[in-house]
């Protein structure tokens, strides 16, 4: 019996971008779930995404999404199935290899360094990107000039990118909120992610911000050829920038699609309202 | 705008080093037109140490974030190490500056790896664990000191940890005698010495905090979880910053060590880790220029109310509080900005005002 295989059934209902199709997908995540004592927070959790796609997750309050982001990032370990980051299984991997790995994510309640500047948060994004050892970072050697005029330009740059030049020395924690979600993911950005994960990037802005931030977010794909996915209640938002959509309730998938299937599906129109 | 900030920050620094020149300076021309008084001049040193103690301890308390009681323990294998080693190696080098400098070398080092050794399963607990752990490790370190019996003799060191256990040839001497401590150790240390190793402590902690390690280091402190999701590892920068303050304390306590004829272990103990604790917390967390000033006039402090005899700890106390108040408590502030803006003299003679307006 040795040669026995056992075979796992993995559903996948899966779309791809066409300039995904010959490409290897970013993240590959297969039957995850987790349980806290005997709760089941996620389970049989399935879903691939292409290197340059824009996806959804969705679901009712409580329904696992940001334990999904954290099964995601190495937070929490998985009780079952797996996530591949680029064909890499994250098991047993920290949150700070898994980031490393390429997948950055922001979080629902912004976690920002408050007492620092906006430029010094992204800086901090990019400390693996600075190639000053220990010794020149403590002695200021040339060296360290170069390299952190450099940062500081690439800091910048980013900066720009989100239109956040203006506030690169104020003190991230007296930014105002909409400013705040924005530089989070600017950190993100700043460690050269494949996918980057926002959870309710949308949160607390005005629908003119909203509407900047759908226009940034396909902005961010387009320059950085990676892959968004990002977790909101902001129907418009969802709507307007996913490609795919996934919808999760008491943390299993309930549908998957295009925006257009998941607008018309009955599962989710029920798990929103209720049964009629 | 950057460049503004840029020139700013290195325009504090300046600020700091100048400050601490010049104070030498002056010092060291009073001292030789001998207008100190022996008294003054005999905490010139100490003043040295606790200050690069401060500083290095505000390393880990106010950029790291985190609580350690034991920075006393770090000071104390720096001085021990320092006068075995200089005494160990009196017949080698005859220069003592030279020996001075080596044996604080090896005090920072020993220092470091005891830090080292503490700070891999200690800086895994988080806030009043990790302080209630460093306050144990501190006392052990003491411990171990004021047990260990150290002598010398033609045949090199020997070490033991009780007196029968150390056997010497006849010419052989004690340099450290358990609880007795050390004894007749030949006072090598310089005021000199004590401001290089201020200068040089203010360039380690200042770059540190102002490269991409002592970012690292502060977003860690702002906020764990995020500095996690950027790709840092939380614990090899704590551990960096802790080796590096232990480091620093230990040439620190080599020097106070080789400043005195005897020192005994329990000099550095729980109450003067809670000492370097309350020029830190005073000088402003995080404030090195706070921890330099905070750490001379503290230190100076007890001796300067010495006429007031029995009640001086009192009076210590009490300045402590009231500068606690006054550099913390937002109301104290306020009332400090009202009179010096003068609305207070204004609200209290005020009606008086308003009578002869009418």
């Amino acid at each position: 019996m040795k040669n026995k295989k056992t075979l796992i059934e993995v559903p996948s209902n899966t779309f791809f971008r066409e300039e995904d199709m010959g490409k290897p997908p970013v993240l590959e995540v297969r039957n995850l779930g987790i349980d806290f004592g005997g709760l089941t927070a996620v389970d049989e959790f399935s879903i691939t995404i292409g290197q340059t796609e824009i996806a959804g997750l969705i679901g009712p309050n409580g329904a696992g999404k940001t334990t999904i982001f954290n099964l995601l990032t190495g937070v929490y370990q998985p009780t079952r199935g797996c996530v591949l980051v680029k064909g890499v299984d994250i098991k047993g991997r920290s949150v700070a290899h898994v980031n490393r790995m390429g997948v950055a994510r922001t979080f629902q309640n912004i976690r920002l360094f408050t007492q620092m500047s906006a430029l010094d948060n992204v800086k901090v994004g990019m400390h693996h990107d600075i190639p000053c050892s220990f010794v020149t970072s403590m002695l200021h050697l040339p060296r360290f000039y170069k390299e952190e005029k450099k940062a500081d330009e690439k800091a910048m740059e980013l900066l720009r990118f989100m239109g956040l030049e203006k506030v690169a020395d104020m003190p991230a924690g007296s930014l105002p909120y909409g400013i705040q979600r924005r530089l989070e993911i600017v950190r993100a950005l700043a460690t050269n992610p494949s996918i980057l994960l926002l959870d309710e990037p949308a949160a607390g802005m005005n629908p003119s911000e909203t509407a900047e931030l759908m226009e940034q977010i396909r902005r961010i794909r387009d320059t950085f050829h990676i892959a968004v996915l990002l977790i909101e209640h902001d129907m418009n938002l969802v709507m307007g920038v996913c490609e795919t959509i996934a919808v999760v309730n008491y943390g299993k998938i309930i549908a998957k699609g295009t925006p257009e299937q998941i607008q018309n599906n009955p599962d989710v129109i029920e798990a929103y309202l209720g049964k009629g | 705008m950057r460049k503004n900030l840029n020139r700013k920050q290195r325009g504090g620094n300046f600020k700091v080093f100048a400050l601490v020149t010049v104070a030498f300076i002056v010092m060291q021309l009073l001292s030789s037109m001998g207008m100190l008084k022996s008294s003054v001049k005999g905490q010139l040193i100490p003043i040295c140490v606790y200050i690069v103690l401060a500083v290095s301890l505000n390393l880990v308390v106010g950029v790291s974030g985190e609580l350690s009681l034991g920075h006393a323990g770090f000071m104390g294998v720096g001085a021990f190490t320092g006068v075995v080693v200089a005494s160990s190696i009196a017949n080698v080098v005859s220069n003592d500056l030279v020996r001075l400098l080596i044996a604080m070398v090896i005090g920072g080092v020993m220092a470091g790896i005891a830090g080292g050794i503490i700070g891999i399963p200690v800086l895994r607990l988080r806030g009043d664990y990790l302080a209630i752990v460093t306050l144990a490790f501190g006392e052990i370190l003491k411990n171990i000191i004021g047990n260990l019996y150290i002598g010398k003799d033609s045949h090199g060191l020997h070490f033991a940890l009780n007196a029968s256990g150390l056997v010497m040839e006849p010419d052989g001497s004690m340099i450290l005698n358990g609880p007795m401590g050390t004894t007749g150790v030949e006072k090598i240390a310089t005021f000199g010495v004590g401001f290089a190793l201020i200068i040089v402590t203010l360039v380690v902690v200042l770059n540190l905090i102002h490269s991409k390690e002592g970012r690292a280091i502060m977003a860690i402190r702002d906020n764990r979880i995020a500095a996690e999701s950027v790709g840092l590892n939380v614990f090899s920068f704590k551990i960096k910053a802790f080796v590096v303050s232990a480091f620093l304390a230990g040439m620190a306590g080599a020097l106070y060590g080789l400043n005195y004829s005897a020192i005994t272990a329990t000099k550095f103990d729980f109450t003067t880790s809670i000492n370097i604790l309350v020029f830190v917390v005073l000088g402003g967390m995080g404030n090195i220029f706070g921890s330099v000033i905070s750490a001379t006039l503290l230190y100076m402090l007890p001796e300067m109310l010495r006429g007031l005899y029995d009640y001086r700890m009192i009076m210590y106390a009490i300045v402590l509080i009231v500068v606690m108040l006054f550099t913390w408590s937002p109301q104290a502030k306020n009332w400090v900005q009202a009179v010096s803006s003068g609305s207070v003299m204004r609200r209290v003679f005020g009606q008086k005002k308003e009578a002869e307006d009418e």
